[in-house]
C-alpha cells in the first residue's frame, strides 16, 4: 500500500509531524531570517550587467556643453516662482516655446480627502507645463520623458534649469528617433499623477484634469531630475515606485555604467560605494542598504516622482543630486553629460525594456538579487504556517478518540468534535468588520472628531484609527457572551486563521515581497504559537508587541536608524503618526494598496488569533 | 558552347601566329607559356552576391561590412548588373543616424561606404532564407527583374559574402529565422547540377562561421570564414559620434587588403588565407579548399573579386589578306566532317547510369526486432514449443 493510504504508516507520519512540529517550526523561521541576511553577502549576489543588446555599451560621445547657462536658467526661474508665489507658467511657456519646443499646459484640482500638513487644506489646484521635442525624421509612435518637480520653496530650481538646458541641446540634434517630452509639474506626485491619466486616458483616483493637448507616442522610458544645488557630490538613485513596484534593472545598470564612465560619484539609499564588499563592514553596509530598500518597498508609497510611471508599465527611475561636505565637485555640464548618455542609449531601444529583472533587490548598485534567490526567505516562513495547519488538521482528525471520555465507543464523536459554523463564523465576522471600521470611518468621522476634541483634521484622523485599533483588542470578551462554542472549536477557527494569513502573506509577496516578507517575519510567530493554553497575559503582551501596528512603529524607527539619523522616542511617534496619514492619504490619492491591505485583512486577522488566544 | 565560340577566334588568331611567323622552339614555348598563363583560368564573366542579414540599429556593423566589399568588388570592375546586393536594414536613412545618408566603416568618418552610387536589389523584409535560396538557384517567379537575378552561366565565377549573426552550423535572418549549413550546401549542389557556376568562392563573417562550410561537397568551392566553430567573430573599433561598432574586424582587415588590389594585380589566394591573423581578429579565422580542383596559390584574387576580361593586347600586325591553304593540300583524301551537336545542359547518361549510393547496412531497427520477437512470442505461446520440431 502507498504512503499516505497506509494506516499505519500514516500514523507513524502524523505522530512525527506532531512530535517534530516544533522545533521545525522555529528551525523554518531561524533558516527564513537566516536566509534573507545572507542574501547581502557578496559571494551570493551577482554581479549588475546590461542585458539589453540594443542599449549596448556607453560608447557615445556625449558633447553637452551648457551647464552654466543652465544655471542662469536656473536662477531666473527661482525669480520668477517667487514672485508669483506658484508655478511661473507663463515665463516656463514662453522659454521651452523659445528653445524650439511644442508647448502644451494642463490645468488639475484635487479634494483631498483630509488636509495633509504639507498641504494644509482641502483642495490642491495646480498646472503641469510640458514641452514636446518632436523627432526630426521619425514617426511619432514612441516618447521618452524627462521631467523635473516645482517645488514651492527655493528647492528643484536648478534640475528646472537643467531640463530647460537639455532640451535647447537636445533640440539641435538629429539623431532622435523618439519624441522627449519635457515636463514640470506641479505639486510632485499630485501633478503628476494627473499628467498621467491624462495622457493614457484613464481616471482610477477621481481626480479631476484638464484634456492634454498635445501627446507623443507611447512612451518607452521616463527619468525624473531633482537637483537643488548649483554643484553635486555625488547622484542618488531612487527606484522604489508605487506599491513596491521596481523599474526594469536594466535601467539602474544604465545609470551605473554612465557614472562610471563620467566618473561621477553615484549612490543608492544614499549609501557609497565601496571596494571591499567581502569585508565584515562591507557586508553591513550592503545588509542596511537592502533593508532601507525593503522598508521603502513594503511602505508601498513612490519615493520619487517616478513611482507612478510604474503603474503604466514604464520604466523610470528618479535621479537626485546630492550636496554634501565632500572635496571632489561634480558640475553642472557633467551631470548634464550624463543624462545625454543616458537619453541617447536609450533612444536607441526598439522595443520596451524587458530583458532584465522586475524583481531584484539592491545590496549595492553593482550586485542584485533577483526574486529566485530571495523568495525561499518567505518560503521558509509560510512553511511554518503550512504545517501548523497541518498539525491542527491531525489533531482535529484525531480528537473523536481523545474526547470521548466515558461516554462510551458508540457515542457520536462528530458532536463534539465540529462546533456550529455559526461559532466559527462569527468571530471572523466580526474582526472582518472592525477591519473595515478602521478602513472608513477615520476619514468619515473626521468632522465629528475635530468638533468634539480640540486637534486638526489630519491628527483626528490618525488618532481615531488608532482608537478603533486598540477598541478591537477588547472584542473577544465580547463575542464570546453570544455564543455558545465547543471547548475545542478553537481549533477549527486557527486552522482556518492560519490558512487565511497563509493565502494572505503569500499572495502579498508575490505583488510586494518586502511587504510580505516583513508582515510574515512578526506575524507568523504569532500564528504558530498562539492556543487558549498558553499563559494569557505573557501572550497578550508579546501579541500586542507583534501586532501590525507595531510592526510599523518598530519599522519607522528601524528605517531612521539605517539612514543614520536616529529618532528620539517622542519624534518617533510623531513620525509614526504621519505615516499612518500618509499611507491613507497615499491610498486616496494614487490608489496605493498598503492601507487597505493592512486594515481590511491583516489586522482582522490578527484580530481573530487575538480571539483565540482568549478563548473561554 | 560558348567556350568554343568565343574562343575560336583567338585560337585561330593563335594558331595562325604560330604558323605564319616563326617556327623556332624557343619563340613556341613563350608563346606557350604565356598561353597557359592566359588560359589558367576558365571562367569567362563574374559574379557576386553580397548578403548582410541582421537589421535594427545596433547592427550597423554588418551592413558596413557588406557595402565595403560590394565597394571593393565594384572598383575592381564587376558591375552592377552583375552584383546581388542584399541588405536587411537601411542604416544610412536610419532615424538614428546623426550622419543621414551615410555608413561609415572607419571610426572618424574617414570612408563613407555608402557614396551615391549603390545599387541594393534586395532590401529590408526582401532578404529572407527563401529568396537567398531562390537568387542561388534561379527559382524565380517570372515576374523579378534582371538585377534581383543571377544570371550566372558555366563559366562564371561567382563570390558570396554572408555577414551577420550566426552560430554553431545556422545564419540568423532578419531576426526571426535561420538558414542551416546543410540547407546552404544542398543549394550549392543544385548550383552545381544546373552548371550554374565554374567556381565558387564563399565568404562568411559571422560568429563560429567555419561551422556553415563544413557540409559542402560539390566540387569548385574555396570558402573562407572568420572564426572557427566555439569562437566568436568581434566587432572592429565604435564610432563614438555614431555610438555603434562600425566594423567587424575580419572584413575590415579584408577591406584593407583588397584595397591594395588593382585589377592587374597578381595576388592569389594565399595571401587571402593570411588575412587577419589571430593576433587581430583574436577569433582564427579558417578556409576549406578541398573541393577546389586548382591549387589556391594559382587562384588570383580578381579571379573572383574583379572582372578581368580575358584581353591580350599584341601590337604585331597580323595579315589577313593572305588566302588560306586550301584542306586537300595536307592529308588527301576529302573526309567527311561529323556532324557537330550541343553539349548536353545535363548530363543525363552520367545521371541515369550513376551507380547506386553505397549505403551502410544498419542492423535491423528496434521496433522491427520487437515486433518479430512479439509475434515469434504469441505463436509458440499459443502453439506450444513443441511445435518447433515442425519448422526444423
Amino acid at each position: 500500500m502507498g504512503l499516505l493510504s497506509d494506516p499505519n504508516r500514516r500514523r507513524a507520519l502524523t505522530n512525527l509531524l506532531t512530535r517534530l512540529n516544533t522545533p521545525i517550526c522555529v528551525l523554518c523561521y531561524l533558516a527564513g531570517v537566516a536566509w534573507f541576511m545572507g542574501l547581502a553577502f557578496e559571494p551570493f549576489t551577482l554581479r549588475t550587467y546590461m542585458s539589453e543588446n540594443a542599449m549596448g555599451s556607453t560608447m557615445v560621445e556625449e558633447r553637452f556643453p551648457a551647464g552654466e547657462r543652465a544655471l542662469v536658467t536656473a536662477r531666473e526661474f527661482g525669480a520668477h516662482k517667487r514672485k508669483s508665489g506658484a508655478m511661473p507658467v507663463d515665463w516656463l511657456v514662453k522659454t521651452m516655446q523659445s528653445r524650439g519646443l511644442e508647448v502644451y499646459t494642463q490645468s488639475f484640482s484635487r479634494r483631498l480627502p483630509f488636509p495633509d500638513e504639507n498641504k494644509e487644506r482641502y483642495m490642491v489646484r495646480g498646472t503641469n507645463v510640458y514641452g514636446i521635442l518632436r523627432a526630426p525624421r521619425a514617426p511619432r509612435t514612441e516618447a521618452l520623458v524627462l521631467s523635473a518637480p516645482c517645488s514651492p520653496d527655493n528647492s528643484n530650481n536648478q534640475a528646472v534649469g537643467l531640463l530647460l538646458g537639455l532640451a535647447q541641446y537636445f533640440r539641435s540634434q538629429i539623431y532622435w528617433a523618439k519624441d522627449i517630452i519635457f515636463l514640470v509639474n506641479e505639486h510632485d506626485l499630485i501633478g503628476m499623477q494627473a499628467w498621467l491619466e491624462a495622457y493614457h486616458h484613464t481616471n482610477i483616483t477621481g481626480m479631476d484634469w484638464a484634456p492634454l493637448h498635445g501627446r507623443g507616442g507611447s512612451i518607452q522610458a521616463a527619468l525624473s531630475l531633482e537637483l537643488s544645488s548649483d554643484v553635486v557630490t555625488s547622484l542618488d538613485l531612487v527606484l522604489e515606485g508605487l506599491n513596491g513596484q521596481l523599474p526594469n534593472l536594466d535601467l539602474a545598470n544604465l545609470f551605473y555604467t554612465f557614472c562610471q564612465k563620467q566618473d561621477i560619484l553615484c549612490t543608492i539609499q544614499e549609501k557609497l560605494q565601496r571596494s571591499d564588499w567581502d569585508s565584515v563592514s562591507g557586508y553591513s553596509q550592503a545588509v542596511q542598504t537592502m533593508a532601507l530598500m525593503v522598508l521603502k518597498q513594503a511602505s508601498g508609497r513612490p519615493w520619487g516622482d517616478h513611482g507612478l510611471f510604474l503603474r503604466y508599465h514604464i520604466e523610470s527611475a528618479t535621479i537626485r543630486g546630492i550636496n554634501s561636505f565632500r572635496q571632489y565637485k561634480t558640475d553642472t555640464t557633467t551631470v548634464g553629460r550624463l543624462l545625454e548618455g543616458m537619453f541617447r542609449k536609450l533612444n536607441n531601444l526598439l522595443e520596451r525594456l524587458h530583458q532584465s529583472y522586475f524583481f531584484y533587490l539592491l545590496p549595492s548598485l553593482s550586485r542584485f538579487v533577483s526574486i529566485g534567490y530571495y523568495m525561499p526567505a518567505f518560503g521558509f516562513l509560510a512553511v511554518i504556517l503550512l504545517l501548523r495547519a497541518l498539525d491542527l488538521w491531525v489533531q482535529l482528525g484525531a480528537l473523536p478518540s481523545v474526547t470521548e471520555d466515558g461516554v462510551g465507543s458508540r457515542a457520536l464523536p462528530l458532536q463534539s468534535s465540529s462546533p456550529s459554523l455559526v461559532s466559527i463564523l462569527t468571530p471572523v465576522v466580526i474582526s472582518h468588520l472592525t477591519g473595515a471600521a478602521l478602513y472608513t470611518l477615520p476619514v468619515l468621522s473626521q468632522e465629528l472628531a475635530v468638533q468634539h476634541f480640540p486637534v486638526s483634521e489630519t491628527e483626528a484622523v490618525v488618532l481615531t484609527a488608532i482608537a478603533i485599533y486598540t477598541a478591537g483588542l477588547a472584542l473577544p470578551h465580547n463575542t464570546h457572551r453570544y455564543s455558545s462554542i465547543a471547548k475545542q472549536g478553537w481549533r477549527v477557527l486557527k486552522l482556518v486563521a492560519v490558512l487565511y494569513l497563509a493565502v494572505l502573506l503569500s499572495c502579498t509577496a508575490l505583488i510586494n515581497f518586502s511587504l510580505g516578507f516583513i508582515l510574515a517575519l512578526t506575524l507568523v510567530p504569532v500564528a504558530a504559537f498562539v492556543t487558549p493554553h498558553v499563559p494569557k497575559v505573557l501572550s497578550a503582551v508579546v501579541m500586542v508587541l507583534l501586532a501590525p501596528g507595531c510592526t510599523l512603529l518598530y519599522c519607522v524607527f528601524a528605517f531612521q536608524e539605517l539612514q543614520e539619523a536616529p529618532v528620539s522616542l517622542i519624534d518617533g511617534w510623531m513620525l509614526f503618526l504621519s505615516v499612518i496619514s500618509q499611507g491613507m492619504l497615499d491610498h486616496a490619492l494614487y490608489g496605493s494598496l498598503v492601507y487597505p491591505l493592512l486594515a481590511l485583512f491583516i489586522y482582522p486577522c490578527w484580530l481573530i488569533l487575538w480571539n483565540i488566544l482568549f478563548w473561554k | 558552347m560558348t567556350y568554343v565560340s568565343l574562343l575560336s577566334p583567338v585560337v585561330c588568331v593563335c594558331v595562325s601566329h604560330f604558323v605564319l611567323i616563326g617556327r623556332t622552339s624557343a619563340f613556341l614555348l613563350l608563346h606557350q607559356a604565356r598561353a597557359e598563363r592566359f588560359f589558367r583560368s576558365d571562367h569567362t564573366n563574374n559574379w557576386a552576391v553580397l548578403v548582410c542579414t541582421s537589421r535594427f540599429w545596433f547592427n550597423y556593423r554588418h551592413v558596413a561590412n557588406t557595402l565595403s566589399v560590394y565597394r571593393s568588388v565594384k572598383r575592381l570592375g564587376i558591375p552592377d548588373s552583375h552584383i546581388v546586393l542584399m541588405l536587411a536594414d537601411d542604416m544610412a536613412c536610419n532615424h538614428r543616424n546623426p550622419k543621414p545618408a551615410t555608413v561609415f566603416s572607419h571610426k572618424n568618418m574617414e570612408l563613407n561606404v555608402y557614396g551615391d552610387d549603390v545599387e541594393v536589389d534586395y532590401r529590408g523584409y526582401e532578404v529572407t532564407v527563401e529568396n537567398f535560396l531562390r537568387v542561388l538557384t534561379g527559382r524565380l517567379p517570372p515576374s523579378t527583374p534582371r538585377s534581383k537575378r543571377l544570371l550566372s552561366d558555366d563559366h562564371s565565377n561567382i563570390l558570396i559574402y554572408l555577414t551577420g549573426h550566426g552560430g554553431n552550423g545556422f545564419l540568423k535572418f532578419q531576426d526571426s529565422e535561420e538558414i542551416s549549413n546543410v540547407e546552404l550546401a544542398d543549394a550549392f549542389e543544385q548550383m552545381w547540377q544546373k552548371r550554374r557556376y565554374n567556381e565558387l568562392l564563399f565568404i562568411i563573417d559571422t560568429c563560429q562561421g567555419a561551422s556553415m562550410y563544413e557540409r559542402f561537397y560539390s566540387p569548385n568551392l574555396m570558402a573562407l570564414a572568420s572564426s572557427q566553430v566555439g569562437e566568436d567573430s568581434l566587432s572592429h573599433q565604435p564610432d563614438l559620434a555614431i555610438g555603434v561598432h562600425l566594423m567587424d574586424r575580419y572584413t575590415f582587415y579584408l577591406l584593407e587588403f583588397l584595397e591594395d588590389i588593382h585589377p592587374a594585380s597578381q595576388a592569389n589566394m594565399n595571401d587571402l588565407f593570411k588575412v587577419c591573423p589571430k593576433s587581430q581578429c583574436v577569433s582564427t579565422p579558417g578556409h576549406r579548399t578541398d573541393l577546389f580542383q586548382r591549387d589556391p596559390g594559382s587562384v588570383l584574387i580578381t579571379d573572383f573579386f574583379g572582372s578581368v576580361r580575358k584581353v591580350e593586347i599584341t601590337m604585331e600586325t597580323i595579315n589577313l589578306t593572305v588566302p588560306g591553304i586550301p584542306l586537300e593540300r595536307f592529308g588527301g583524301e576529302p573526309h567527311t566532317e561529323t556532324a557537330l551537336a550541343y553539349v548536353d545542359q545535363l548530363p543525363v547518361a552520367q545521371i541515369i547510369h550513376q551507380k547506386p549510393k553505397q549505403k551502410d547496412w544498419h542492423p535491423p531497427d528496434g521496433f522491427i526486432l520487437g515486433l518479430w520477437t512479439l509475434i515469434l512470442l504469441v505463436f509458440f505461446r499459443t502453439y506450444g514449443i513443441k511445435h518447433l520440431k515442425h519448422i526444423f
